[in-house]
């Protein structure tokens, strides 16, 4: 395990966000492709409810300023999901053009519109008057920022306690550089900021500050602390030099592009990788270890293709990197020598009857062991919850996570929860985290009687609601001249 | 295959489209060239009076991403010098005798100019000339171009000057820059002439920049009225053609359309023939993409004239005129309803909307057959379990055939091809047409009371 071998050309190369911004030319292009459907499913695929025929048409039209005010109306952190979501899983993947056409390039095009408003330095919201009311938000990732950004909306002081040194949660310190660089997620923090949020980094809620402490002093609480580190594999070797947690391996990608691509070369990687995990933050670390030069990486998972987290288009791309993935594999064993790993011991796996999760459990194949040679160990197997810290909060758990109602209230009636810490099934994505925060802020400010504008759910801002009543089927119409 | 040879008004080519009077007809290079790619004849651009012209001379409409949906222009007639274009048009009809070579012409309103720029023209040996009525910028101001189309009393006098004075074939072309047409078209009938051409460009601005607020195209900060063309057009050269083929004066005289204003594809050109015209001008789709065109027009037309058992071109030639017809004249019984294809319908829900609010109101989303509120209804939502993508029914429209007065207007939005289909039903009552009103019941066209009496009598239900 050494520094890259590679170029810093070549890391550059292989570092840079992999689709370049849209030309004004190619933004209008594709917009005007959109048929500005009514009642679009794209919208209703969205978790924020983007009014996506909308922006799509603001952009058509040249008031990419309009475009991008649409988009962060739904969702405040538009600039980051417009790179980071799984489009084709949601609005992508629901447009009318889809099923023999080509379908529109939402993700894309709600990039071209918030880089242009993040470019100019444009604030579209005014916050309301103070209130007087206080809110603690516990983490300064996607939910926490949401829920802070639409509180300060609503008059609301937002206090985020952030425990690392930079905000911003998975956004910049998760999101491998590719897809999503680290100033896009500090221009977000920075327009949360810009509508009255305060954010206090390195402040670690339940070391530095007492939680029963910030439930007396707020008028509520908002958990929005995502999850730990990457847990322990529980086998012999776990402690010998190149077994790294994923999580680390990619924030510190995150951090040497914030701080200049040349930092790649502080960043150790081996030559033969091997990826104990099959989910998102494994496919991850597999993009990384390639990109920095690995000759070979391997992702060994226990189950098969069908239980993958990863989506379909995620394990494409990971194996168009080179990367192998091994199903139905079990690591027994780091081995090593002089306090080095040189190899991953495993044992073939076999899939039984069906456990808890629905998911057939693999076994072992008995006298299947075999050893994969490796210098560097990379763990993704999935991330601790903070069982203290919710302890320390005194709220319900379940599952390891914040039991939570549909308004994401906890047991205690002045907590509430957002985001991964709060999801108990479902993939955990930054959207559903910004929606939470929506979801988390309205409830607070309706707790602490501040007035939420009124939106019925599924139906975006921006667009007239009906307030007419329903006209019966076959019943006399309106005026047919002109 | 088709025979694609015209005769107009004694001018032969062989096949029908003919470069227009414009930049592609500016010297005998371009034409030469284009006549090597095949096409049938050439309207050199306009010679004449000197001028002087100006930069940023073009401006373009764009539309939805499609660059060139119509071209204005303040170009004036020909800058090259009198003498170099005619010793050029003598050259270029000597090397192609079986093509078509008009001259366009334009100069001062008096007869003795006009008779020595038709024996200047002639002294080519050029098969027709055609006089430039319609030019609507620079030369109008000058009192020449539209400042004559616009008139027919010039119009007819001009025309006879040169008809007087000339041996070969006189075209008039004619502006579009007129309330009427017709108007023009009698008085070059008057003037002897022995063809008529239409449309020349349309006056227009083109737009305005949104930064500098100048016009475009801005010429050194000024900007002013030019001449528009291109595909945009079509549908009002359409119009003026059939108006002139159809008038009864024209057709006594039995002379010659030739037709142009936005002809793009072979598509279009067979449009313009069926309305009436014998020839087709050409220019802003050549301006756009070269003289290569001329390849498809003549193989689609020859392609669409052998689908349709025509042997040639001449068989339709004004084919379609006949169904000209004005408002009165329409059977007012005649009834279509929309018909949604469910199974080719996306669900983009464009016909409802634009039926909801900007029609009739006759089409509902439904779900499972059930109407739904748009504004209440969940719908699809996202599935946050990978693979599986958004989840859950997309609404359904349907028309209310009742209530559908077959307007039309779904099946003109919808992105569909053949989805929504305007279907003919049978007709509620007998044929009658509103001019059958006015000669038999007046008082119905006049009178709302006695209109609802005839409604009710006739059973016809507008709520």
């Amino acid at each position: 395990m050494d520094r890259s071998p590679l170029s810093l050309e070549q890391l550059q190369d292989a570092f840079t966000e992999t689709y370049p911004r849209y030309t004004e030319n190619e933004a209008f292009v594709e917009a005007s492709r959109c048929l500005y459907c009514f009642d679009a499913p794209c919208i209703k695929a969205c978790p924020t409810d983007i009014d996506v025929p909308t922006f799509i048409r603001k952009i058509a039209t040249g008031n990419v300023l309009g475009a991008a005010t649409t988009i962060l109306e739904s969702n405040l952190m538009g600039h980051s999901c417009g790179r980071v979501c799984p489009v084709d899983e949601l609005c992508v993947g629901a447009c009318v053009l889809g099923a023999e056409h080509r379908p529109i390039a939402i993700g894309r095009l709600q990039r071209y519109a918030t880089d242009h408003l993040f470019g100019v330095g444009a604030m579209p919201f005014e916050a309301a008057p103070p209130t007087g009311k206080r809110v603690a938000i516990v983490g300064g990732g996607p939910a926490g920022l949401s829920c802070a950004g639409e509180l300060a909306k609503l008059g609301i002081e937002a206090h985020v306690y952030e425990k690392n040194e930079l905000p911003g949660g998975l956004s910049t310190y998760g999101i491998v550089v590719m897809r999503e660089p680290v100033a896009v997620s500090l221009e977000e923090v920075e327009f949360v900021k810009r509508l009255g949020v305060h954010v206090h980094t390195g402040v670690q809620v339940g070391e530095d500050l007492d939680p029963q402490r910030l439930i007396a002093d707020h008028d509520a609480v908002v958990i929005a602390a995502g999850t730990g580190k990457v847990p322990r594999l529980g086998i012999p070797g776990e402690d010998l030099g190149g077994v790294t947690d994923a999580l680390d391996f990619i924030a510190a990608t995150k951090m040497a592009e914030k701080d200049g691509l040349a930092h790649l070369y502080d960043v150790r990687v081996g030559r033969e990788v091997i990826v104990v995990g099959a989910g998102n933050t494994a496919i991850d670390a597999a993009t990384i270890a390639r990109r920095l030069g690995a000759d070979r990486v391997t992702m060994v998972y226990r189950r098969g293709r069908e239980e993958m987290p990863a989506y379909d288009f995620e394990v494409a791309f990971v194996r168009n990197e080179g990367v192998d993935i091994r199903l139905l594999t079990q690591p027994v064993e780091v081995l090593g020598e002089a306090g080095r790993v040189t190899g991953l011991r495993c044992v073939r796996m076999a899939l039984g009857e069906p456990d808890d999760s629905g998911r057939r459990r693999p076994e072992p194949v008995p006298g299947s062991e075999f050893v994969l040679p490796a210098d560097q160990v990379i763990l993704a197997i999935g991330q601790e919850k903070h069982l203290d810290l919710f302890a320390k909060f005194g709220v319900e758990v379940t599952h390891g996570y914040v039991r939570s109602d549909a308004e994401l209230r906890t047991s205690n009636p002045k907590v509430f929860a957002a985001g991964d810490c709060t999801r108990v099934t479902g993939h955990a994505l930054t959207v559903t985290a910004a929606q939470d925060g929506k979801i988390a802020a309205a409830a607070v400010a309706r707790q602490l009687g501040v007035q939420v504008p009124d939106v019925p759910p599924g139906v975006p801002t921006g667009r007239p609601i009906l307030t007419q009543p329903e006209r019966p089927a076959g019943a006399p119409v309106g005026g047919a001249s002109g | 295959m088709a025979d694609l040879s015209i005769d107009f008004a004694g001018v032969r080519s062989p096949n029908p489209f003919w470069l227009a009077s414009a930049p592609p007809t500016n010297t005998a290079y371009q034409i030469n060239k284009a006549f090597e790619y095949g096409w049938g004849g050439a309207v050199w651009k306009t010679i004449g009076d000197p001028v002087l012209n100006v930069s940023n001379r073009y401006g373009a409409f764009e539309f939805g991403g499609n660059r060139l949906v119509a071209i204005n222009n303040v170009e004036l007639i020909s800058d090259r010098p009198l003498e170099v274009n005619l010793k050029e048009i003598a050259e270029v009809k000597k090397l192609w005798p079986d093509r078509a070579v008009v001259v366009s012409a334009m100069v001062s309103s008096n007869p003795e100019a006009w008779q020595r720029i038709v024996q200047q023209i002639e002294d080519t040996g050029a098969d027709a000339i055609e006089l430039n009525y319609g030019c609507p910028h620079g030369m109008s101001e000058r009192g020449m171009g539209a400042a004559v189309g616009q008139v027919p009393e010039y119009c007819s006098l001009i025309t006879s000057w040169v008809t007087e004075a000339a041996s070969i074939p006189v075209i008039v072309k004619l502006t579009p820059n007129v309330t009427d047409i017709t108007k023009p078209a009698r008085a070059a009938i008057a003037g002897r002439a022995n063809g008529i051409s239409l449309i020349n460009t349309i006056n227009s601005i083109v737009g305005v920049d949104l930064d500098s607020f100048e016009l475009r195209p801005n010429i050194g900060g000024k900007g002013g009225h030019g001449g528009y063309a291109g595909p945009a057009v079509k549908p009002i050269a359409l119009h003026m053609l059939s108006q002139v083929a159809i008038d009864d004066e024209v057709k006594a005289a039995g002379v010659p359309i030739s037709g142009m204003g936005g002809v793009q594809t072979w598509r279009d050109a067979a449009e313009f023939l069926l309305l009436g015209a014998t020839s087709i001008q050409v220019c802003t789709a050549v301006m756009h993409y070269g003289f290569r065109l001329i390849e498809d027009l003549t193989d689609g037309l020859s392609n669409w004239l052998d689908s349709k058992g025509a042997c040639s071109v001449k068989e339709v030639i004004g084919a379609s005129t006949h169904r000209v017809s004005d408002f009165g004249d329409f059977d007012l019984s005649f009834k279509t309803v929309a018909r949604i294809d469910e199974d080719k319908c996306i669900q983009c829900n464009l016909c409802y909307v634009a039926c909801d609010e900007g029609a009739h109101q006759c089409i509902d989303l439904t779900v499972d057959g059930a109407r739904i509120d748009p504004a209440a209804y969940a719908g699809v939502r996202a599935s946050l379990n990978a693979g599986v993508g958004p989840q859950g029914p997309k609404p359904q429209p349907k028309v209310r055939e009742e209530d559908c007065v077959g307007c039309d207007l779904c099946s003109l939005v919808c992105p569909v091809e053949d989805c929504i289909t305007m279907v003919e039903v049978p007709p509620e009552r007998g044929s009658v047409t509103w001019n059958d009103l006015v000669r038999t019941r007046p008082e119905v066209t006049t009178d709302w009371d006695a209109m609802n009496a005839y409604r009710a009598e006739v059973g016809i239900d507008i709520h």
